[in-house]
């Protein structure tokens, strides 16, 4: 394939991407009711949480593609690891600044130290570090390996900090409260949003899967004509 | 006892290693020639278990290799590194290592194998203080302490001086005759014909010559060694 | 395996008394952050004696990150790393053998700083020393748990020592919130009933981390 080129499969993909957004905007949008203490602004949520949950849904394949590399030692996964772990921070990101565009109107404070919030920093903290870990290893298969192992201590760790600061946020209650309550009449554009946040998902982490394929053949391609000189 | 199928090292688009097979037989003395980063090191670091090879395999070919733990007791490598604490004394570093390979650990024990290098009545110093020369040879008595039936040296005779030298080298040709196998990278083309059996270049990730000394003289070799590394 | 265990432990120990290069780098950088907190929080005087645990756990996990770096860092130096690969011993070991050694540095770091906070502070403490030795034990297992495995990443990358401290702290995020909360609750002399909670999920931390980094060494030691 040349570069920017898309698979048939990505191509119906990108299709199904569209129509699933579309539908999201709508649902979100338009069918869900209003909300009654916040209005119009509570419509954030529909995309707040879907981002928390499809970012933790890239750190899960994150972990996996890490134990699988360390067993088979086969670059695929680590190329799998990578592009989860990037996407997972993209979607952290979307989740941390979200939350504040929600907070200030409602709060008038850009920040609660809130449970979700919270924990979303760290979280994001510890996979910004990983990407750090593999920035600053120079050796390919090194890399994978350090990436690995951070990758799964990194997810190991995750729910060891959810609980302590939600434990930590009950010994010091904050007055700011993170709404989390759903009547049943906003869950369907909730899910539509969660949906259309994973066919997302699936859809980036493919490309972007792809493109570190194509780096891995250029490292391989590199080493060719290095050898021959 | 050592045998190598196609072994290949890359570091990124660097290849060290290309498409390596080498038979080692029990008891043989080689020394690997090759220009500065030829992968001789790699070689002997992959070998010695410290590397994990890209593709192929090297293995050890004995029924005492039954795990990695056993085989690595039967390896001793010396390489560039010292691998000696500069803070602790001779005599600390080494019973650091027995204790840690379940040898005897006594200090008579120990002081025997620092006298055996040469290094006697300087036991108890920080090893902080010693010359080069005098680092190297506790180097030796550490890397072998174990008495490991395969030896794998990294250019062992830098920074030893005249005396060092020949002491190193009747230690090595005695570590010869009691059947030990060796394998040794050098530049001094003269000291490693006279110590070894086999000759080994080692020139773009491949095994480009292999002559046993009793095939040619000193003089000849040189030649052939010369004209490999020239074509470029 | 305790007396391999033992004799890696003994040996860092053994270098670290006669150098003292890591200890003093420690000792006074842990007091150096009690001072800038000290002018940092000059505006909330009374204060102070709330922040107290915060700022001895900041001041404690700066301490020991350094330790922790330097832990990797000499034996990198003489190649004495590929001394100890060489050795027919589990890797695991080499790794409880060098955590345990950065546990003991760190605790002796905690104990020297925790007295000059105790000056600075204006504290008074007899009768908390036990809980307080408690806490700061397990706290410090807990990070050197970790903070052994991810030394040995860091010293492996370009950014070496630069890289641990970003590496670590938000790893080691539920020790320091756990520690801090419980060395609160020490010396503020609440409920000490509501210390199980803290030591218990720092315990967890301890012994899921310690195992996990006993089984991952090996890989971050292949070259």
């Amino acid at each position: 394939m040349k570069p920017g080129e898309r698979s048939g499969f990505d191509r119906l993909w990108w299709g199904f991407l569209l129509v699933s957004m579309a539908a999201a905007l709508y649902m979100a949008f338009i069918q869900a009711p209003q909300e009654k203490t916040m209005g119009d602004l509570q419509r954030i949520f529909y995309f707040h949480v879907p981002a928390a949950m499809t970012g933790l849904t890239a750190l899960a394949v994150n972990f996996i593609a890490s134990l699988m590399f360390l067993a088979r030692k086969d670059r695929w996964w680590d190329n799998l690891a990578l592009s989860a772990a990037e996407i997972g921070v993209v979607f952290l990101t979307m989740v941390l600044v979200t939350g504040p565009i929600w907070a200030k109107p409602v709060w008038l404070v850009w920040w609660t130290w809130s449970p979700r919030l919270t924990s979303s920093l760290v979280l994001w903290m510890l996979y910004v570090a990983y990407l750090l870990v593999r920035n600053y290893t120079a050796d390919p298969d090194r890399r994978a390996l350090m990436s690995a192992v951070f990758g799964i201590v990194a997810f190991v760790d995750a729910p060891i900090v959810w609980f302590s600061i939600r434990w930590w946020r009950d010994i010091h209650p904050s007055p700011m409260l993170e709404t989390g309550g759903l009547s049943p009449a906003m869950r369907p554009a909730l899910w539509t949003c969660w949906v259309a946040f994973q066919v997302l998902f699936i859809y980036l982490i493919r490309r972007r899967f792809f493109l570190e394929s194509a780096q891995q053949e250029i490292e391989w391609i590199e080493r060719r004509l290095d050898a021959s000189r | 006892m050592i045998e190598v199928r196609g072994l290949a090292k890359y570091f990124g688009r660097h290849t060290a290693l290309r498409n390596l097979d080498l038979t080692v037989a029990a008891g043989e003395f080689i020394a690997l020639f090759g220009r500065n980063g030829a992968g001789k090191t790699t070689f002997l670091r992959i070998l010695a278990g410290l590397s994990r090879p890209s593709s192929g395999r090297a293995w050890i070919q004995s029924p005492d290799a039954t795990s990695p733990q056993s085989l690595r007791v039967m390896l001793g490598y010396l390489s560039h590194h010292t691998s000696i604490y500069l803070d602790l004394t001779a005599l600390e570093n080494l019973r650091f290592y027995a204790r840690l390979m379940d040898l005897p650990a006594e200090d008579g024990d120990l002081e025997k194998e620092i006298a055996r290098v040469g290094l006697c009545g300087r036991d108890r110093e920080p090893v902080r203080n010693f010359s080069r020369g005098m680092q190297q040879r506790l180097a030796i008595a550490r890397a072998f302490l174990h008495d490991p039936a395969i030896l794998l040296l990294d250019e062992p005779f830098t920074g030893l001086d005249q005396e060092g030298t020949t002491f190193f080298k009747r230690y090595l040709a005695a570590e010869h005759k009691r059947g030990k196998t060796c394998l040794m990278a050098i530049h001094d083309a003269a000291l490693g014909y006279e110590l070894a059996d086999r000759l080994l270049v080692i020139e773009k990730g491949i095994v480009a010559l292999d002559v046993t000394k009793a095939s040619l003289t000193l003089d000849q070799f040189q030649e052939q060694y010369q004209a490999l590394v020239e074509e470029r | 395996m305790g007396k391999k265990i033992w004799a890696i432990f003994r040996k860092d120990l053994l270098i670290e008394l006669r150098t003292k290069d890591s200890l003093n780098a420690m000792l006074f950088f842990g007091i150096v952050v009690l001072v800038i907190f000290n002018f940092a929080l000059e505006a909330v005087r009374d204060a102070i004696h709330s922040a107290a645990p915060g700022i001895l756990w900041t001041a404690f996990a700066f301490a020991g990150t350094l330790g922790l770096n330097r832990m990797f860092a000499a034996e990198k130096e003489n190649g004495c790393m590929q001394g100890l690969l060489m050795l027919p011993i589990d890797r695991g070991i080499i790794y409880l053998g060098k955590m345990l050694a950065a546990a003991v540095f760190m605790m002796i770091a905690e104990a020297v700083i925790f007295v000059f906070s105790l000056v600075f502070f204006n504290l008074t403490v007899w009768k908390e020393i036990p809980y307080l030795a408690l806490v700061f034990s397990i706290g410090t297992l807990g990070f050197t748990a970790v903070g052994t495995l991810l030394s040995a990443v860091s010293v492996n990358t370009r950014m070496r020592e630069v890289l641990l401290p970003l590496i670590l702290f938000p790893t080691a995020l539920p020790i320091l919130i756990n520690a801090v909360e419980a060395t609160s609750i020490i010396l503020n002399g609440s409920d000490y009933q509501s210390l199980r909670l803290p030591i218990t999920i720092m315990s967890v931390f301890t012994i899921v981390f310690g195992t996990l980094s006993y089984l991952l060494f090996e890989y971050v030691l292949e070259d």
